[in-house]
């Protein structure tokens, strides 16, 4: 051991600044049972899900606050994986495990919003507004632009001048919604993320 | 994936090749250290750059990008000379007997019939098997015909020679045989390789191509439809597997259907064409029952108004002018001006597609704009002025840009397809922010609009509008479950053995499988691929049994996995001919049980067809085998040949040095505003490349707090040898720049770049990530997506953001 | 707490009980199956609802580059080149290793500041902590921090709130590749002794368990390709044992300090009503200079460059 003597005493002296005054019985309550923290999830709603990221598909667990009673507004805090599911077991990636700040992002929209041509400006505007003015552009486009018939006198019945790009993340549900409705329309500026 | 998830565990050696498993499926990539640490498994890893994955492989080899077809020419020619292959399986499963015409060619980089004006091959029927006077293809089972593939294949790869195709990879010739050799000792029947690859392979211009090589090298090893083994796509993201099953691409409908062509006028011709007899005695061809598979799309979509008399709606389907309207094709119309509104749903195109200079002047020329989305999009703002990372006059941007809020996976439910093709089921756990609506109510409330409209005021061909079945119980928000059961599909009237004439179903009831659609309209299903999902006995994707009593990894009570509960795709190539396992100790799938198939997994197959009937394991194709030969499929030909990417480092193709005119795909579409702004090794000197790290997906994550502190701000990574040529420092602020812009970003510097000797000269890599953007939570960056060439795939028109070509200096 | 008594505590000389016999348990962390893609620290966070700040990149992969009061675990990534054409991406998983024999428990005046259940896991208890920084003078593995938000010492806890209702640490269910796993200490060992075993099998000779005996043994350990070369995984120290100081605080000068306590403590009970017993900033003599803990300062982060380049 290789102290000398000058630091010996500033040693004591910053311990008895550091305030051991326990040793001399002195501190409020030295529990020996004390908990450091309590278990976050004792009582909280799971509901199982799937992770949205990449194509695994690995098991969530989603835990919401609250007894699911009407009176509780269900907000999911905590995710992790899912121990049953047989291909993540339970283990999450970066991404799946940091979910909860995807859901709460301070980027997450609320409301629809409208940029107006030339505008440098986001204008909120209802969903009854924003909806009833989207398909008046569509239809308008749609009649002035689709193709009945080619050159060729051949029967097309295509609309080239409107495009959709889909989702790669939403349902299946949604994403069969979205092809029953654009294909009604004639729409062939079709795509989706399988090809990026 | 052929294969899925935990079936990797059953592997004995695992080649990741294209993909950067640990880094972008963490999760899945588990399976691979179990198979290590289980079965003893070697892991192979073959990239440009020393990634995460190959930090835990036992043989890393580099590869310079674009050059994956040269590495596995050269190793299946590798194994032909060495007559390292699974030669049972090659002579039963697959076309190497089949005697191809006599005028198929290939002489200077080129097959027979090239049209240089369109650079394409408008005449592939030379591409094709010789045919006997039944119709069936000719085969010579000693594989000594000089045009039978066998022949055909081998000579093809004959000029893959190991010096040639180092000299091309740039890997070095010991560590590349060292790679073949372990690859070639799964040649023995039973012991498997899979193939683990992902956006590495398709991002090229000739990606389509490097994924048919990798399946090709499977084949010949006998690892297709084995436990273990297979051709692995890992895909990007949670339901892009399920959204490609619908078809919401330009020229699919659900379940791989296609769109017609404008001259595709006659309606059985339509089907006919798309329902090809079987090419060989005793196949079964399923493909055959394509018009049961449409006729029941269109009874789900339009019901009671398409009968047999208008042809099941068909003038009702639009009818394709050009191949499709990819991306790419439709981005360059619209930076033509000939597009005037544009839908993005939960997609961010300025930061994902190339060129981001020509996608935002195609956004700004759109009259109108929409986007849905969970989050703020870089699109979505793409007039906004954000310094240096988006410098526009937002005042002459003349676009209305309407923004949706959309919930998110946790807040609905509702069902994603994952790479395994497993259909699992989700529940909501919370409520959306603010006014947030589904992706399913934001549609509905746009159809239902739209239909009132053309009810009141009449329009432009209203019939598919106004037929449209809509009968939802909330037709502003119709159900997941309705969606789901539809899909699915249901008996439309009582539905009798065709044989028998038992009761199969009672009109209304959901169908159990995709068996019994019929073409007569007396069933719907809105995916045949998807039938079986919800049926009688309630929904299937949410089932929860994860047993695995065989201990194979399959699971088949967990969720539903197209098709028909399949965990693995051509299965029946897992026995040998007589019906055996080919090993029946720990790669036992099906089996022939001397009355039916039967196995730890749902056989892909007849299961009553015994082995004596000779039908083969390819069911889905005509000839019942695998095909090394692509016959007319491809648009570059059938064998996979070796082009260097539009921007090449070495500027000529090392195979045909003295041909321009291959140097690059001959058959990849480029247009005109993009051919001019490709640059060149003399300008731009460093091979570069794109790709995503594990602490982000995509543009989502800078959103996330959580994830910006993992990977806070955008870098770029240098090899060591050419920062220090370079005197750059890990740290130093570098501008990388392309022929179509730049980017600024912190430098690391790396040992795990080296420099490669290809072709002569040294050629040194830069990697590019891609996540960071100008808004988000993580701090601003610049979209990568401004260095990368605007040009895809020949087949798939899949953008080459793997291979260009950049400068790079220290600001 | 039925499951992890304590055992220990700090600056505490009355007996712990010990009658009841619990399992010691243990992590162990696999580099050799460690893919470095930060799964644990995000969990980490996640559990324990941290947000560190977002940071820079400083060059390299390493982010946040430094353990923090609200970043416990990081991972660290060397570069290591065996030949002219191989080279290894040795990535270690940093955090507290919860020492048998805890130098920072040792080194902490602060009563019941840091506790060890008999589980093995070592704790840190905010409420007691008056922030003066011997916890990391104590500790052989350079991990505690001190938050500048509140002056407090932090550091993982093994998850000691979940392992008390059963459940593994957060990081060791999340990990994908099954890199870290966790039970009791003898069955950790077994598997590490199975994992050892691979490792040879494929070429590592000196693949070994990192149990450090100058520490009495860490309730986390590693398997590491090297063990002969511990300092190769970004300087982590081959034979670590804790600071001479802290064997002095603890023998001779804690009995001495005891002494003088007692002949200040009108002036302490009167510093300790008026501004608490964790302010200690305002008392001129806290900020004596002790050579061993002056050095610290909780703004000071390592530069990962230079950590990388001691390391080729």
């Amino acid at each position: 051991m290789d102290i000398n003597r000058r630091e010996f005493f500033k040693f004591c002296g910053v311990g008895i600044a550091a305030s051991s005054l326990a040793a001399l019985g002195m501190a409020p309550e030295p529990a020996f049972a004390e908990s450091a923290r309590h278990f976050k999830l004792a009582n909280t709603k799971e509901s199982r899900n799937t992770c949205p990221y990449c194509s695994v598909g690995c098991g969530l667990i989603m835990y919401s606050r609250g007894s699911g009673g009407k009176n509780v507004s269900q907000e999911i805090f905590h995710i992790e994986g899912d121990a049953d599911h047989p291909v993540n077991r339970g283990t999450l990636c970066p991404k799946g495990a940091g979910l909860i700040d995807f859901i709460r992002s301070p980027n997450r929209l609320q409301y629809p919003q409208v940029r107006e041509a030339g505008s440098n400006e986001w204008k909120r505007l209802s969903w009854d507004d924003a909806l009833t003015r989207i398909t008046r552009l569509m239809k308008d486009d749609r009649d002035a632009n689709f193709i009945e018939k080619n050159d060729a006198g051949q029967t097309v019945n295509r609309w080239l001048t409107t495009g959709f790009l889909a989702a790669s993340a939403a349902s299946s549900e949604a994403g069969y919604m979205t092809h029953k409705v654009v294909r009604s329309l004639g729409i062939l500026g079709f795509d989706n993320q399988a090809r990026v | 994936m052929t294969n899925h998830w935990s079936d990797i565990k059953n592997a004995n050696l695992v080649l990741v090749m294209g993909g950067n498993a640990a880094e972008a499926h963490p999760c899945g990539f588990k399976w691979v250290t179990e198979a290590k640490a289980h079965n003893q498994a070697k892991l192979l890893v073959v990239d440009p750059r020393f990634t995460r994955t190959a930090s835990l492989a036992d043989v890393y080899a580099p590869i310079r990008t674009g050059t994956d077809i040269a590495f596995l020419g050269g190793l299946i020619r590798y194994l032909l000379e060495t007559d390292q292959i699974q030669h049972e399986y090659v002579r039963n499963y697959t076309d190497m007997p089949f005697i191809v015409k006599e005028n198929f060619s290939f002489a200077d980089g080129l097959f027979n019939g090239y049209d240089a004006d369109s650079r394409s091959y408008p005449d592939k029927s030379d591409w094709d098997y010789e045919l006997d006077e039944n119709g069936h293809a000719k085969i010579d089972m000693t594989l000594k015909h000089p045009r039978c593939v066998y022949q055909l294949l081998k000579k093809h790869y004959s000029r893959y020679t190991p010096e040639m195709v180092s000299g091309i990879c740039g890997t070095p010739l010991k560590r590349m045989m060292q790679i073949w050799d372990h690859i070639a000792e799964t040649a023995v029947p039973g012991k498997t390789m899979t193939i683990l690859y992902a956006l590495g392979w398709t991002q090229h211009s000739v990606g389509s191509q490097m994924i048919r090589a990798g399946a090709m090298l499977q084949l010949l090893l006998g690892n297709i439809g084995m436990p273990g083994g297979g051709v692995n796509a890992l895909r990007g993201h949670s339901n892009i597997q399920g959204l490609t099953d619908l078809g919401l691409l330009s020229n699919l409908l659900p379940g791989y259907l296609t769109l017609p062509r404008d001259n595709e006028q006659d309606y059985d011709a339509y089907i006919a064409k798309r329902a090809p007899q079987a090419l060989r005695p005793g196949q079964m061809s399923y493909w055959q029952h394509y018009g049961r598979f449409h006729v029941s799309l269109m009874k789900a979509w339009y019901g009671d108004a398409v009968t047999e008399e208008n042809n099941w709606g068909y003038d009702w389907l639009p009818k394709l002018d050009e191949p499709m309207y990819d991306v790419l094709k439709y981005f360059d119309m619209m930076y033509e001006g000939k597009v005037n509104g544009y839908f993005c749903q939960g997609f961010n195109p300025i930061a994902a597609f190339p060129n981001k200079a020509k996608v935002g002047a195609g956004l700004a020329r759109l009259k109108y704009l929409v986007i849905m989305d969970p989050l703020v999009t870089e699109t979505s703002e793409f007039w906004k002025h954000v310094d240096e990372y988006n410098d526009v006059d937002t005042a002459s941007i003349q676009t209305t840009v309407f923004r949706l809020p959309t919930t998110c996976f946790a807040e609905e439910d509702g069902s994603l397809v994952n790479s395994s093709r497993w259909l699992q089921w989700h529940w909501k756990g919370g409520e959306p922010p603010g006014e947030a609506r589904t992706d399913v109510a934001i549609m509905g409330g746009l159809f239902h609009r739209l239909r009132a409209l053309y009810k009141s005021e009449g329009g432009a061909f209203p019939d598919p509008i106004m037929n449209l079945d809509w009968s939802y119980l909330r037709p502003d928000e119709p159900a997941p479950e309705e969606i789901a059961k539809e899909y699915n599909g249901k008996a439309l009237v009582d539905l009798k053995d065709p044989k028998t004439g038992e009761l199969l179903l009672r009109a209304g009831q959901q169908l159990a499988g995709f068996s019994q659609l019929r073409d007569d309209g007396s069933t719907s299903s809105g995916c045949w691929l998807f039938c079986g999902s919800w049926t009688e006995a309630g929904n299937q994707m949410a089932r929860r049994d994860n047993s695995d009593p065989y201990d194979m990894g399959q699971t088949l009570g967990w969720a539903w996995s197209w098709p028909a509960n399949r965990r693995i795709l051509y299965n029946r190539a897992s026995a040998d001919p007589s019906g055996k396992p080919w090993n029946d100790k720990d790669k036992r799938l099906v089996w022939w049980d001397g009355s039916k198939w039967t196995g730890t997994d749902v056989p892909d197959f007849a299961v009553t067809s015994a082995p004596e009937d000779k039908m083969n394991p390819f069911i889905m194709n005509p000839e019942g085998v695998a095909r090394f030969f692509a016959r007319g499929n491809m648009a570059e030909g059938p064998f996979p040949e070796h082009y260097e990417p539009f921007e090449t480092p070495i500027s000529r193709n090392p195979l045909h040095p003295d041909s321009p005119g291959v140097t690059s795909n001959p058959a990849a579409r480029v247009f005109r505003n993009d051919m001019q702004v490709f640059g060149t090794a003399d300008e731009f000197p460093y091979a570069a490349t794109t790709y995503r790290l594990t602490e982000h997906f995509h543009f989502w994550t800078k959103h996330s707090r959580i994830n910006a502190i993992m990977q806070p701000q955008q870098f770029v990574e240098l090899g060591a040898v050419m920062a220090g040529e370079l005197g750059i420092k890990a740290g130093d602020r570098v501008r990388v720049s392309s022929n179509r812009g730049y980017i600024e970003a912190v430098a690391v510097v790396t040992k795990r770049l080296r420099p490669l000797m290809v072709d002569g000269k040294i050629v040194h890599h830069v990697g590019i990530p891609l996540h960071w953007g100008f808004v988000g939570v993580a701090k601003n960056g610049y979209l990568t997506n401004t260095l990368t060439p605007f040009v895809g795939d020949g087949n798939t028109h899949t953008p080459e953001y793997k291979s260009f070509l950049v400068n790079v200096e220290r600001v | 707490m039925a499951t992890q008594d304590i055992i220990a505590r700090s600056a505490t000389t009355t007996a712990s009980p010990s009658v009841r016999q619990l399992d010691e348990v243990a992590k162990l962390i696999d580099t050799t199956l460690c893919i470095g893609c930060k799964a644990c620290q995000v969990a980490c966070s996640e559990w324990n609802d941290l947000r560190d700040e977002v940071g820079s990149n400083v060059g390299v992969y390493d982010n946040p580059s430094d353990l923090t009061a609200e970043s416990w675990t990081v991972m660290r990534f060397a570069e290591h080149e065996t030949t002219d054409e191989d080279l290894e991406w040795l990535i270690r998983k940093d955090g507290c290793m919860h020492c048998e024999d805890p130098g920072c428990l040792k080194a902490c005046p602060s009563p019941g500041a840091i506790i060890k259940y008999a589980n093995g896991i070592v704790d840190f208890n905010q409420d007691h902590c008056i922030g003066c920084g011997y916890c990391i003078t104590g500790c052989p593995f350079d991990v505690p921090r001190i938050s500048k938000k509140d002056n407090k010492a932090y550091k993982c806890t093994l998850c000691s709130d979940r392992v008390a209702v059963g459940l593994e640490p957060a990081c060791v269910k999340v990990c994908p590749t099954g890199a870290i796993v966790f039970g009791t200490k003898q069955d950790m060992k077994d598997h590490a002794d199975w994992r050892i075993a691979d490792l040879n099998r494929r070429g590592f000779d000196n693949a070994g368990l990192y149990d450090p005996q100058g520490v009495g043994g860490t309730h986390v350990m590693y398997v590491l390709h090297h063990a002969d070369k511990a300092g190769l995984y970004s300087g982590l120290p081959q034979n670590p044992t804790i600071s001479p100081m802290v064997g002095v605080w603890k023998g001779v000068a804690k009995p001495l300090a005891m002494m003088a306590v007692a002949a200040t403590v009108l002036t302490g009970f009167f510093h300790y009503v008026r501004v608490g017993p964790n302010r200690v900033e305002d008392d001129e003599e806290t900020h004596a200079p002790l050579a061993s803990v002056e050095h610290y300062d909780p703004a000071e982060r390592r530069d990962p460059r230079a950590e990388g380049e001691r390391h080729e």
